[in-house]
């Protein structure tokens, strides 16, 4: 019991980040934008969320700077690909070899100086028993994520704003003859997605290592891309994908620790397992036409009202 | 009553030409307004301004007898001016409520937009389901939720460009039936076209533009279409001419029970097709858009391979299992409908896109290299003789108009003297001067030996052009017959769905 009780904490919390910055995403996509940055901006958002709370111990301080972080390195981002029209996968895939190396560096002097971790939202006595810890025995961003799920569902299925986000990544050309600001729309989107990918990168010191290591994100923010198109750009089905790919993270864990059954697979595979999961899928995808018939039109293509 | 607008001396300059120069005209309450003109003589930067997307260098507007600046498309709304665009700006991906929701001012809630939506729909006969995904329409349907959208906000001018270009005869009736209905309730509109049976049908005023002015306002009931196209390309129009005592040699092409399978559930398969065209004929195939002449197209051209290397012959030599290169090595070329994307290539140029058809028949390609030296001359040689408007062989297709890549594709073909041609629509959304052109290449290409099949709805183009027509139908092809011998009636039957060759047959000659 209490084993598996263990798995699901350790799951949710692998999850969460990731969640979190796949809903970010997931907005810019369905603007039609496709920013390949979002690993460069978890990590910047590592950093700032680091040095947040070892300055001032304030962990909601932290994620703030997380997301500041995150958003403005995002907008180095909009500038090029929006303002500038280049090419958005060359410089999606910049911006994240920048946030690795940016990171590194601000993180330097922070190296051997441990933080403290954020402390779950409800007081502990709710989470005495077993149960009750898988519901209440979570910090504050776990809580957030599931928000977000359904507040993004929300924004793009039900309000004007949404249904005008979506027309931009169907149509940049309609929106804008229309007389909508399709530039204006994907530069809101995409300091969203900074902003979301800023704080998933401040939850790994807050929530899971409380110490810098340079590229601490370990891959999550490509997992985080791979699992917008995974879940066919449906944030429920985000949220199902982000928490089957925690399952798999946290059975990597056990395999590593040699713990019983699931020592017999090596842990390398199970490591492996999310992105052949992702590969698998994407082939799903593509062969199922109605499925991806869901991708944002313009998804990835520059705007350019001239032609 | 105040006339609903009136342009005063409207002048607009871009840079190198005169796009409107010192235009006025008006239009009354009611009234459906013809602005005619070739492409290019200054339609749509007219209308453009009209709807607030670009402002006047000069002159004036009034709206209702009041001088108004309109500063933007929102402003014109405001005024009561819709616009139907001739490139709609939908989002196939989302429902017709979403997409009319995106184009409204106004914040209304989803539930009362319907309301209003199904209530104008009712009104009006434009039958639509609000929940329906735009990608799941036809171009009719489509064009339906930009009036509805227009006529959401009670528009009291309604500005239509090019409406039926992508309609087929039968959408085009309804269409004319919902603007006569919004003109007698006092809705003015201003119709952009350059098809004169259709502004004779519909219009009680035509307003004429050639480059960039005005030539004349007009009643077209009292003119003939020929007279109005005189006065848009501002030239005698020219007839085709035929060398006279033409006669038609021995059977070039022949085909035999010509069959395709179903492509997808809304294709229309050719269903055993037989015609035999000789040295020097053109064939015309008439037939209301949808009822298989893509697949026949595709079919003579090789884009769809035959079981049967006998179903199509030239000279006796069977083509029916070579592909669309191995059929232009043996002189069969062909034109599709579909200009930009299938016919060419829009983001290449003009050079490159000749090399795409012509490359065996011309030597343009040795040993796997591009001879761009011989594709640029023989570009600049399909430019110079059908008078394509580009800046050279190395302009886009893209950047070109419909009617200018129209001609260039046409050149293209035609320059390469194949022994057949077949061509789609060879004049679709072409103006009257470029279309005479056009037709006069392909007598031309005729009395110098080739057999010439043209598959188009257009009725009155291929009664002028062919020695021969049939009608496709579902997919089946009447009998064929010498075009003096026909009368239209014969062929608006025949379109109207009586099926089968032997069926037709008897049609045609009770």
């Amino acid at each position: 019991m209490d084993i598996y009780i263990a798995i699901i904490v350790t799951l949710v919390g692998a999850a969460s980040p990731i969640l979190i910055a796949a809903l970010g995403e997931l907005v810019v996509e369905k603007a039609g934008v496709l920013n390949l940055g979002v690993e460069g901006m978890m990590l910047v958002g590592a950093i700032a969320g680091f040095a947040g709370q070892y300055y001032t111990g304030n962990p909601y301080f932290a994620l703030l700077c997380g997301a500041f972080a995150g958003a403005a390195t995002s907008l180095i981002f909009g500038f090029l690909t929006l303002s500038l029209s280049a090419n958005q996968t060359a410089t999606g895939l910049a911006l994240t070899i920048f946030g690795t190396g940016f990171s590194a560096l601000a993180g330097a002097p922070f190296s051997a100086r441990p933080i403290e971790l954020m402390r779950p939202l409800f007081p502990l006595e709710l989470a005495t028993h077993p149960i009750l810890r898988v519901i209440f025995g979570y910090a504050a961003p776990v809580y957030f994520s599931f928000i977000m799920v359904f507040a993004v569902w929300y924004f793009l299925k039900k309000t004007r704003a949404g249904l005008i986000l979506r027309a931009v990544g169907e149509n940049d050309l309609s929106a804008h003859s229309i007389g909508y600001s399709v530039i204006g729309v994907r530069y809101a989107a995409v300091l969203f997605g900074g902003a979301m990918a800023g704080i998933a990168g401040a939850c790994f010191p807050l929530l899971l290592t409380p110490q810098w290591a340079e590229r601490m994100t370990a891959g999550r923010g490509w997992i985080a891309v791979a699992l917008v198109v995974f879940a066919s750009w449906r944030p429920f089905r985000l949220l199902a994908g982000a928490y089957l790919f925690g399952l798999v993270m946290t059975m990597e864990l056990y395999a590593k620790a040699g713990g019983g059954p699931l020592s017999v697979i090596p842990s390398e595979l199970w490591a492996a397992l999310p992105y052949l999961a992702t590969i698998v899928v994407l082939v799903l995808i593509s062969i199922r036409r109605d499925a991806s018939s869901n991708a944002p039109a313009c998804l990835g293509r520059p705007f350019l009202p001239s032609n | 009553m105040p006339l609903r607008l009136q342009l005063t001396g409207i002048t607009k300059r871009f840079p190198g030409v005169l796009a409107n120069d010192n235009v006025t005209f008006s239009v009354k309450p009611g009234e459906i307004h013809a602005l005619l003109g070739e492409n290019g003589a200054g339609k749509s930067t007219l209308v453009k301004m009209i709807y607030g997307i670009m402002q006047p260098d000069a002159g004036e507007i009034a709206w209702d007898g009041e001088p108004v600046v309109v500063a933007s498309p929102k402003a014109a709304r405001k005024l009561g001016v819709g616009m139907v665009f001739q490139h709609f700006s939908l989002f196939e991906a989302l429902t017709v409520l979403e997409n009319i929701a995106l184009g409204m001012d106004a914040k209304i809630p989803a539930r009362e937009l319907e309301a209003r939506i199904r209530a104008v729909m009712s009104q009006y006969g434009l039958l639509l389901d609000p929940h329906r995904t735009v990608a799941t329409l036809s171009v009719g349907e489509r064009q339906r939720i930009e009036i509805v959208r227009a006529l959401l906000l009670d528009p009291k001018l309604l500005i239509m460009d090019e409406p039926t270009s992508v309609l087929t005869p039968q959408e085009v009736e309804q269409l004319f039936t919902v603007l006569r209905t919004l003109a007698a309730q006092g809705c003015s509109i201003l119709y952009i076209s350059h098809k004169l049976h259709e502004i004779k049908a519909l219009c009680d005023t035509a307003t004429i533009l050639r480059g960039g002015r005005l030539v004349d306002t007009c009643d077209p009931k009292q003119e003939t279409s020929r007279s109005m196209a005189e006065k848009m390309i501002g030239a005698g129009l020219k007839d085709i001419v035929r060398q006279p005592g033409r006669s038609m040699g021995l059977p070039k092409l022949v085909v035999s029970r010509l069959s395709t399978r179903k492509a997808g559930h809304f294709d229309v398969a050719v269903d055993s097709v037989s015609l035999t065209v000789r040295a020097g004929e053109i064939f015309g195939i008439a037939g209301v858009a949808g009822n298989g002449q893509n697949a026949l197209l595709d079919a003579l051209s090789g884009e769809i391979i035959s079981d049967d290397k006998d179903a199509i012959t030239i000279d006796g030599y069977p083509l029916g299992l070579l592909d669309t290169t191995g059929r232009r090595k043996y002189g069969l070329c062909a034109v599709p409908e579909e200009r930009n994307g299938h016919a060419a290539v829009g983001d290449f140029t003009l050079s490159d896109n000749s090399v795409l058809t012509a490359r065996d028949r011309l030597g343009m390609v040795v040993l796997g290299l591009i001879n761009s030296g011989a594709a640029k001359t023989y570009t600049g040689k399909v430019i110079a003789d059908f008078a394509v408007k580009a800046l050279g062989p190395g302009s886009t297709a893209g950047s070109l108009s419909g009617g200018n890549l129209q001609k260039y594709i046409m050149g293209r073909e035609i320059l390469q003297k194949p022994s057949v041609l077949v061509v789609s629509q060879p004049t679709w959304g072409v103006d009257a001067g470029a279309a005479a052109a056009i037709h006069q290449a392909l007598v031309d290409l005729a009395a110098a030996g080739s057999a010439i099949v043209v598959i188009s709805q257009d009725l009155d183009e291929l009664l002028a052009l062919c020695d021969t027509l049939a009608v496709i139908n579902l997919g089946r092809l009447s009998g064929a017959r010498p075009v003096g011998e026909v009368s239209v009636e014969e062929i608006g039957l025949l379109m109207g769905g009586v099926h089968g060759t032997t069926e037709a047959r008897d049609a045609v000659s009770a």
